[in-house]
């Protein structure tokens, strides 16, 4: 089924898409049908810059486990980091 | 045998009047021949729905796809494309955008100078339930509905079709005989929801046919995805060449 179901966030940051890097300001968070992975439902992520048109993002499409893994990737990391530099 | 067609983008005059771009394939047959406008689900006007159109052209028949996202983002990859609209929060499309850009592909093909007249729709997932909303909503000789969900019954708390009228309080206003094609694996459309459309469909006295398909779920068609059964597929192209050779030929 499509779920539709997306979660939206502003973000602040760069990513590099088909032309290079430019500045995301917003993050597209959703479970639904992949476009390229192998899969029925992936958990994909689109980082944006919407005034910059739609080619400006930069998509991954996850299985569940592996954005799961992600999620405690990223935490884990910005625990590691020496205190001062966030 | 001369079996040349066309396929390429044009412009149609759809919601609101205003130019959309659309995706056409047509025999180069004097004909007459029927015309399918294609509505293509939620990952827009994709490879295989491309194909898909095109296919339809091969069988004999004038096929419109309109760009749903066009308006939103010109000249954008599908999958971009997609995305800025999800983004945004313009998933799913209006009903009545829908149903505009609808009329206009009807149009569009019943002004080509081989047309019959006779115009049917097809769509697959989302497009199959807009498929059907553009049968309740205009006067058409043919739908099928490819496993479009949430026909019947409200979709889920948070989900963007929560709390919209369910399509299948319209059926009474369905305006031509309705093919339906659906994997027995989906879970929407699932087996009792597609009960729930039969039923209804009875219940209005409508002209209708389903096929159901065991070992199939959703999206069994498409050809770029795990989810394509090939038996199943295979039938269910049988069964649309039928529904339209009865429906949309003089």
């Amino acid at each position: 089924m499509c779920t539709y179901l997306t979660e939206r966030i502003s973000v602040t940051g760069s990513g590099k898409g088909p032309s290079g890097w430019f500045k995301v300001t917003d993050a597209s968070v959703y479970f639904d049908h992949p476009v390229h992975a192998p899969a029925e439902h992936t958990l994909n992520i689109d980082f944006l810059d919407p005034g910059a048109g739609p080619s400006a993002r930069v998509a991954v499409e996850l299985t569940a486990d592996s954005a799961r893994a992600l999620v405690k990737a990223i935490q884990a990391t910005l625990d590691s980091v020496p205190p001062g530099l966030v | 045998m001369y079996n040349a067609m066309l396929a390429e983008n044009v412009t149609i005059h759809g919601y609101g009047g205003g130019p959309v771009q659309a995706y056409a394939a047509r025999p180069m047959t004097p004909g007459p021949v029927g015309g399918v406008v294609m509505i293509h689900h939620i990952m827009g006007l994709d490879r295989m729905s491309a194909e898909f159109t095109r296919s339809l052209a091969i069988g004999g028949y004038n096929a419109v796809m309109p760009n749903l996202y066009h308006r939103d983002a010109p000249d954008a990859s599908p999958d971009d494309a997609m995305a800025a609209m999800r983004a945004a929060g313009k998933l799913p499309l209006p009903d009545e955008q829908l149903v505009g850009e609808v009329a206009g592909a009807v149009g569009y093909l019943r002004g080509l100078s081989n047309s019959n007249g006779k115009v049917g729709v097809i769509g697959h997932c989302s497009g199959g339930r807009q498929a059907f909303l553009a049968a309740v909503s205009l006067k058409l000789d043919a739908a099928v509905d490819c496993w479009g969900g949430f026909v019947v019954g409200d979709a889920p708390e948070g989900h963007p079709l929560h709390g919209w009228r369910p399509l299948v309080e319209r059926t009474g206003e369905l305006s031509c005989p309705l093919l339906g094609l659906f994997g027995n694996d989906d879970s929407a459309p699932s087996p009792a929801h597609v009960d729930e459309l039969e039923a209804a469909l009875k219940q209005h006295g409508k002209t209708y046919e389903f096929h159901r398909y065991d070992g199939a779920g959703h999206a069994f068609m498409n050809v770029d995805r795990p989810a394509y059964r090939p038996e199943a597929a295979l039938d269910a192209w049988q069964r649309i060449w039928a529904w339209f050779g009865k429906y949309l030929t003089l």
